[in-house]
């Protein structure tokens, strides 16, 4: 009692800064301390429940999927290293039979917002699984946060994948240059990735000459990634065409880089959006006010409904990949096109008309990463895998050491992270120590450094003689996930520290 | 034809109850000593007489109204009451049957065209007859367009009970309309009192002050004064005019829903009323500029005066007059004309298409805008956050398509019976949106008296049918009403 107590403390201490509000002391302690497997109890097969077990169980977690339909678990359970229980998950004997009593995380990702709530009370009630995420979507339940508290349905952390869909896909409208943006420590620090292009100043040369080009921004390159595999950066790495490079920079001075690395591509104007389900809706909702929208959908009933809902969209009726549709409605005009239905062929089929009719840069939701295999580079300027996107926010909960956010990169291949140094001199391998000092294995770059001084917080670009401090939140950058564990290691605290 | 029995009951009770409106008119008679109270007693007695005997003959009748029965009712009340109502203008001032329901039409439905010439020196019980019966029919009409017209639905009226805001949306109106009525005269009446206080400390005689108290609320535009507001010459007694006006101007629905939530917040969810807001203030800005630009008035602030006041009297249809504004270059006149067919917000004692059914025409033209661009497109007309359904879309059309046909066909009959061009368009515009004055030969420095007979019944009748939403009493003259 007297060791979590004081735990508590530094987790009080350490606020993060823009970090989720509810940052219990329980989930410091697993994070600092764990040695053996994770318990992880995911409740639903779909899509999310499914890519999170494939992510999570090559990390050697001990893996309990729950769903109602046997076959989908039989699917899962062909591929992995995991066990499943059949059974409704939110009633405690399918909890209990799923090994509720000594877990360390519950993920309630089943389609039923219900579900999840009640799975995570009774987890908290009956079981006391210390971390639980659930995925609720309905915007009604969202918009009473008092809900989720421990003395109401003990929601620890909520997640809803069609919003970080959407926020994701809007900072892609904000930034035409990217291919990805993501942002940490609340948004203080952002990572893109760009495609460097024939004739841009990036081509042909060293990487050191950016920091005279643009000696005013202070950034960093976090890797680059030329045919799918990964260059460790450094002064002297030439870029080529066609290299995909990752930056980080403080978020105020991503404008800047972005104009400097790609020609300043028009700001878009006109967007089109495929499909109007739950992602082409909210995005539509979100987008309307700056661009100008289109969306497009099938069905008659459903685009009566968003047409209701929505103020300035355009609401078409129609079939995505109807090529006579686009055109008539100038998909060619289009500054983007985004493919949101939910059927991968459909995305696929309905971005690649698009391109051909003109649109200047088309987005694609795709599910299957095989099929991402199969388009040829270029046809479709960018592939979103919606789980890909929604496991980095559950990854943060699995991950050893006090790790605040997690992006999956690169279909899962590469990792960022950012993380919490605690401890001091004698108890961290990080603390007091520049960043030249640590022994990096190669892949893995510490990009940036947020500090809170005095309620300020200062974004660091990371350079070889950067002090890291207890308490700074470090973003790291790893080209490849084996390295998540050494990531980890070297920010736990040494039990002696205490 | 054995249903209609089942209205006469109502019509008694109604005749019944209007008898006891005599009594104010008897006040002011016994207090003046005008000596016309016992004209008064007669037409109360004839009332009570009348009334009674109908409810009595046929009480046992007495029923649940059908919908088809509540239309036909309603026209028979105005008819109806008009009837009555002229008995004393009959027998106080010897005007001819034809010019007394003319004048009792026109108070009823809150018109405000009247044919009399020297009204500052009526009895004065008979100016508060005719102010009065003005208010009673603005009551009426707002009860009728809140309450009972969206029931049954008449030209698109659903619309005004989907607007009402909050929890009285949902409810079934039928329970609750004498409680909505009550509630919706209350505030009538706290309009009018306040009013009455207002013009009163502005400087008008108690006897004014009710009078175009009366007069204001219910946007009826009578006046004790030949001369109308323009008789003070008083800046005062306009803004106070110009402030009542514009508050009665706006759903009632909104101000019982701000009374009964103490709460003026209740205003943001009345979409009409920023439109209303706008369309005025541009318009009397607009005309203040065309006035100056022209140079009718020697200086800005009096351009400014008389520029606001009119316009805002036509446009509510008050009918109210500081100046002769037909004067003014032919454009500004036309213009206040124009206003006054459709800035009244719904479920106000205001005439014409109103502010609601504009706006639903304004977006049906648009969507068609849309359709035309983009085939595809699914484009529900919105207004506020609410679709409306296609249903109502096609109410209002019917109802502007009807109101037109009746603005041509009822200005080709004046013209047929002689009169000119300008004269028979204003008159028809200004009774079929219950404005008042209209231009030329009918001006607001002129009036009504010089029509002949047969223009005078053409437009008692467009007063009506303007008052009573068209459709309302038009349906009456088809086979398919009769049928059983």
């Amino acid at each position: 009692m007297r060791v979590s107590g004081l735990l508590s403390d530094i987790a009080a201490k350490y606020a993060t800064p823009g970090a989720p509000a509810r940052r219990d002391a329980n989930r410091t302690r697993i994070a600092l301390f764990r040695k053996d497997a994770v318990k992880i109890v995911i409740l639903g097969a779909g899509q999310v429940g499914s890519t999170v077990a494939e992510s999570l169980v090559s990390e050697a977690n001990d893996i309990t999927v729950v769903d109602v339909e046997p076959t989908r678990l039989s699917k899962l359970q062909d591929r992995l290293d995991l066990r499943t229980v059949t059974g409704n998950a939110a009633h405690p004997a399918v909890l209990e039979l799923a090994g509720a009593r000594d877990a360390d995380l519950l993920l309630a990702v089943t389609q039923s917002d219900e579900t999840n709530l009640v799975a995570c009370k009774l987890a908290a009630t009956l079981f006391n699984i210390p971390t639980r995420v659930a995925r609720v979507r309905a915007t009604d339940y969202l918009s009473h946060p008092e809900i989720f508290s421990d003395e109401n349905f003990a929601v620890g952390h909520s997640i809803c994948p069609e919003q970080i869909l959407c926020d994701y896909i809007v900072k892609l409208l904000e930034f035409p240059e990217a291919l990805q943006v993501l942002e940490f420590a609340g948004g203080k620090v952002s990572l893109v990735a760009v495609r460097a292009f024939h004739g841009g100043p990036l081509v042909g040369r060293e990487i050191q000459y950016l920091r005279q080009h643009m000696p005013q921004v202070d950034m960093r390159v976090a890797a680059i990634f030329r045919q799918d595999s990964p260059i460790a950066p450094e002064g002297t790495t030439v870029v080529e065409v066609d290299d995909e490079v990752f930056i980080i920079a403080a978020t105020e001075d991503i404008r800047d880089v972005l104009r400097e690395l790609r020609r300043m591509d028009q700001p878009v104007k006109r967007v089109m959006i495929g499909g109007g389900g739950n992602i082409g809706r909210r995005l539509a909702r979100a987008i309307e006010d700056r661009y100008e929208v289109k969306i497009v959908e099938y069905n008659k009933a459903g685009a009566e409904r968003l047409a209701a809902e929505l103020d300035r969209t355009l609401v078409l009726v129609g079939d995505v990949t109807d090529e006579q549709l686009l055109e008539a409605e100038n998909a060619g005009e289009m500054d983007v096109y985004c493919a949101l239905t939910n059927d991968d062929e459909t995305n696929i089929m309905s971005a690649l008309l698009a391109k051909r009719c003109g649109a200047r840069k088309v987005i694609a939701l795709i599910n299957r990463g095989s099929y991402v295999n199969l388009l040829q580079a270029g046809q479709i300027d960018i592939a979103i895998s919606p789980a890909q996107i929604t496991i980095g926010t559950l990854l943060a909960h699995v991950r050893r050491g006090d790790c605040v956010a997690v992006h999956s990169l690169r279909r899962g291949a590469a990792e960022a992270l950012e993380l919490i140094a605690h401890g001091d001199m004698k108890s961290s391998r990080v603390i007091g120590r520049r960043v030249e000092q640590l022994d990096l294995p190669k892949g893995l770059t510490i990009g940036a450094i947020v500090r809170s001084r005095g309620g300020d917080h200062e974004v660091l670009i990371a350079h070889h003689d950067t002090m890291i401090e207890a308490g700074d939140h470090v973003i790291v950058f790893v080209v490849n996930k084996q390295m998540v564990a050494s990531v980890e290691k070297l920010f736990q605290v040494d039990v002696s520290y205490l | 034809m054995a249903w209609l029995l089942a209205i006469c009951p109502v019509l008694g009770i109604i005749a019944m109850a209007m008898s006891a409106s005599h009594l104010v008119p008897i006040a002011i008679s016994l207090l003046t000593g005008d000596g016309m109270t016992a004209l008064f007693a007669v037409s109360m007695a004839l009332n009570f007489i009348l009334g009674c005997a109908l409810w009595l003959l046929t009480r046992t009748s007495r029923r649940e109204l059908q919908i088809r029965e509540g239309i036909l009712l309603i026209t028979l009340v105005w008819i109806g009451g008009a009837l009555f109502a002229c008995v004393p203008l009959l027998g106080g001032i010897g005007l001819s049957f034809t010019d007394a329901y003319f004048e009792s039409m026109s108070a009823l439905t809150a018109t405000g065209a009247t044919l009399l010439d020297g009204l500052d020196h009526l009895a004065p019980s008979l100016n508060v007859w005719r102010a009065q019966l003005q208010w009673l029919g603005g009551m009426g009409v707002i009860v009728l367009v809140v309450a009972i017209l969206p029931m049954i639905g008449v030209g698109g009226r659903q619309i005004s009970k989907a607007e009402i805001p909050g929890p009285m949306k949902d409810d079934q109106l039928t329970p609750r309309v004498t409680q909505t009525a009550k509630g919706l005269w209350i505030i009538y009446f706290a309009l009018t009192l306040a009013c009455f206080a207002s013009y009163f400390a502005a400087g008008m005689s108690w006897l004014d002050a009710l009078i175009h108290s009366f007069t204001t609320i219910s946007l009826g535009g009578f006046s004790s004064h030949d001369a109308s507001l323009a008789h003070f010459d008083s800046i005062g007694i306009e803004l106070v005019a110009i402030v009542f006006m514009v508050l009665a101007c706006i759903n009632f629905a909104s101000h019982f829903r701000a009374w009964q939530e103490r709460s003026v917040r209740v205003y943001r969810y009345d979409s009409e009323l920023p439109y209303f807001m706008v369309v005025l203030a541009a318009s009397v800005i607009g005309i203040a500029i065309f006035l100056w630009a022209n140079g009718v008035y020697p200086d800005l602030a009096s351009t400014l005066r008389y520029a606001a006041f009119n316009t805002i009297s036509v446009a509510t249809n008050t009918g109210y007059a500081t100046t002769d504004y037909a004067r003014w270059p032919v454009f500004a006149p036309l213009w206040l004309m124009f206003l006054g067919t459709f800035v009244a917000c719904s479920g106000s004692a205001g005439g014409g298409i109103k502010m609601i059914r504009a706006m639903i025409l304004y977006r049906q033209v648009y969507r068609e805008f849309t359709k035309l661009a983009h085939p595809s497109a699914v484009t529900p007309l919105k207004i506020g956050d609410r679709v409306v359904p296609d249903q109502v879309v096609f109410s209002v059309l019917a109802f502007f398509f009807a109101w037109l046909a009746t603005l041509v066909s009822m200005t080709l009959l004046l013209t047929l019976s002689g009169l000119d061009a300008i004269t028979a368009f204003s008159a028809i515009v200004a009774s079929l949106n219950n404005i008042g004055p209209g231009l030329h030969q009918v001006g607001p420095a002129a009036n009504f008296s010089v029509l002949n007979d047969f223009q005078t019944w053409v437009c008692t009748v467009t007063m009506l049918l303007g008052r009573l939403e068209l459709l309302t009493v038009l349906v009456i003259a088809t086979p398919a009403f009769w049928r059983k």
